[in-house]
């Protein structure tokens, strides 16, 4: 499988943080209201993935997973795991660092200086 | 589109001549009280239409919750055992005050949300109060039921309260969402531990400080704090009967995981895609009617597009499309931005920088995918002390239903627009999305929209309406968009357990021993 998600360095560097803290973490993208299309950054002990859920690749050791419905009408994106200041009010676990984890499009990564994907 | 210009109706919290008292911090509200979090740590909190901080709230930590979880446990059976006219009285007390302190909690809306005066004054406000009524009166009337089994036995069913709830709000109604929660939590007769949004954490102290010396202590009772934190620990505790999310996907099937794992129920709200559909008989005549479609097009923009049922994606019959849409542009082009405590303004800005960007993002993957922008498209600049706040243009997108942009919900001012040819091509691109909340038929064939309203699968269909929210009508999501009910006496079912007593009146033993 070819991996669909890299992570800019900032975000690499957030997940290395979270993992000094709360041991290995997955990614969950999530949707829906407020803070949905967010990446949820959570201990990868706290919520199994389930049987819809896509495995699209690995960033910093931490597995990104999608829902399977959820990528067929997103249009199977690639997507970079950014960060950026400020918590969200979601249980994704960088809120404590007052950050929030962002996905991104590569164009979109691209397109701003010194956050290239890694 | 124009910086709105004229002189401000309200003064901002704090300052001379608002209607709303400002202290520099704030603490959590436990057992009535007002109690600074454990842990001593407290974060900014920044007003959306400067961007800036005007005061303090407690960083709570998880000793918090369960400080909340005490007081809440110490006053459950005494709330429970309460009489159903006292119970009422209280609700009804707490709508006395919001409505006595209108301005007041709808100035502090708007400066904690960044939603325009004119919506908190008109709706959140006066629709909180009403909440609350509704559940005091539907509770006064709720009664359990006798069956007789056969002539000597009776199976006697009563409504029992679950006892303490664990209630998450969301950030785009702060007071509303809560009302929507806290009433029928109250009414059945439970204590709740209330965390509010992140970004909004303030405006619910306001009205805790009205409602004080109304409420017994430890009934309701208010923690702030990181979600990862403070959510996760009111979420995932054992200390609770229920517990009631509105947010986004992944929280919400965390948070039925942690209720599935304590063996306790769960009520969701994650959300929608909206469709908001008219068809080519709204224009056989330029009349009120036709107006009222069109408004009904630009609610997208109500609550800057933050609302979990915003008609983000308008449908509209191919054969008006292109008369329809200029009109319709043209009414979108009328929206006044500026600061939302100008009774003018029609649209603030968005919760914090974050939705900010993601508004912007989603743009710019729209016209990734081919997207025509019809208009907006850009953040919205203003001068003076709104130049940090977080302002988006009312934007227009052309596009296609498999588009991501037609697809997720961007909460913001964003809509997208495509066409269908015939009711069958309509009812399927409406039903072509993962969530299922909200949805609004445009029509004046009432056999069309009554076929399309029990067609579309969404928890509620508006017909030749949107955006209408009151109490007595049933407000949750099929689909992907969460589970459970609001804003009805059938809520009053999420927040009570049934309890048969069986009882023989026969004296004679069944003879099995």
């Amino acid at each position: 499988m070819s991996a669909r998600v890299t992570a800019t360095g900032p975000a690499l560097e957030a997940i290395e943080r979270l993992q000094a803290e709360h041991g290995a973490v997955a990614f969950f993208q999530s949707g829906g209201c407020c803070d949905g299309s967010s990446p949820m950054c959570l201990r990868v002990d706290e919520m199994p993935p389930g049987p819809n859920d896509v495995l699209l690749g690995e960033v910093g050791r931490a597995p990104v997973y999608i829902d399977s419905e959820q990528d067929r009408r997103w249009g199977q994106p690639e997507l970079v795991i950014d960060v950026a200041p400020g918590a969200a009010t979601s249980f994704s676990l960088e809120g404590a660092l007052d950050l929030h984890f962002v996905s991104r499009s590569p164009a979109a990564v691209a397109a701003d200086d010194g956050h290239e994907p890694r | 589109m124009a910086t709105v210009q004229t002189p401000i109706a309200f003064e901002a919290p704090g300052r001379p001549g608002s209607p709303v008292e400002l202290k520099p911090r704030y603490e959590n509200f436990i057992g009535g009280k007002w109690v600074p979090p454990s842990g001593g740590e407290y974060n900014e909190n920044l007003s959306p239409v400067t961007g800036k901080p005007f005061c303090e709230v407690p960083r709570s930590t998880p000793d918090d919750i369960e400080l909340a979880l005490d007081a809440a446990h110490a006053a459950r059976d005494a709330w429970g055992e309460t009489s159903l006219t006292e119970r009422a009285a209280v609700l009804n007390k707490i709508a006395d005050a919001i409505e006595r302190n209108h301005e007041m909690l709808a100035v502090a809306e708007t400066w904690e949300n960044g939603k325009p005066i004119r919506e908190t004054l008109a709706a959140d406000i006066p629709l909180a109060a009403d909440h609350f009524r509704y559940f005091a009166g539907a509770i006064r009337a709720e009664e359990g039921s006798i069956a007789e089994i056969d002539k000597d036995t009776v199976a006697y069913h009563y409504r029992e309260p679950l006892g303490v709830v664990g209630q998450i709000i969301p950030f785009n109604f702060p007071l509303l969402m809560a009302a929507w929660k806290i009433a029928p939590a109250l009414a059945g007769g439970n204590c709740t531990v209330v965390k509010p949004a992140s970004p909004t954490p303030w405006s619910i102290l306001k009205l805790a400080e009205l409602i004080e010396d109304i409420v017994p202590g430890g009934v309701i009772n208010v923690v702030n704090g990181p979600g990862g934190e403070v959510g996760r620990a009111l979420a995932s505790s054992r200390r609770i009967a229920k517990v009631a999310f509105t947010g986004e996907t992944v929280t919400g099937r965390l948070i039925m995981q942690y209720a599935a794992q304590n063996i306790i129920p769960s009520t969701t709200e994650l959300g929608g895609k909206s469709p908001n559909v008219f068809f080519e008989d709204v224009m056989a005549a330029d009349d009120e009617f036709f107006d009222k479609a069109l408004e009904g097009l630009v609610l997208y923009a109500f609550n800057k597009g933050e609302v979990c049922t915003c008609p983000s994606r308008a449908l509209i019959q191919e054969s008006i499309y292109d008369a329809f849409m200029d009109r319709a542009l043209e009414r979108v082009g009328a929206i006044k931005l500026g600061h939302p405590l100008d009774p003018e303004t029609q649209i603030g800005p968005q919760v914090s920088q974050a939705q900010l960007e993601k508004v912007e993002s989603y743009v710019q993957i729209g016209r990734d995918e081919g997207a025509e922008v019809l208009i907006g498209g850009e953040r919205a600049h203003h001068d003076g002390e709104l130049e940090g706040g977080y302002y988006y243009e009312p934007t227009v997108l052309k596009g296609r239903n498999e588009m991501r942009v037609f697809q997720e919900e961007i909460f913001g001012p964003v809509l997208a627009v495509t066409t269908f040819r015939d009711e069958a091509d309509a009812l399927r691109i409406a039903n072509d999305t993962m969530y299922g909340l909200g949805a609004g038929v445009w029509t004046r064939d009432m056999s069309r929209a009554f076929r399309m309203g029990r067609g579309i699968r969404a928890g509620r269909v508006w017909t030749n309406c949107y955006h209408l929210y009151p109490a007595h009508a049933s407000f949750g999501g099929y689909k992907q968009s969460g589970v459970g009910r609001e804003t009805h006496k059938m809520m009053l079912d999420h927040y009570t357990q049934t309890k048969c007593v069986l009882v023989s009146y026969d004296p004679h033993a069944l003879g099995f021993f």
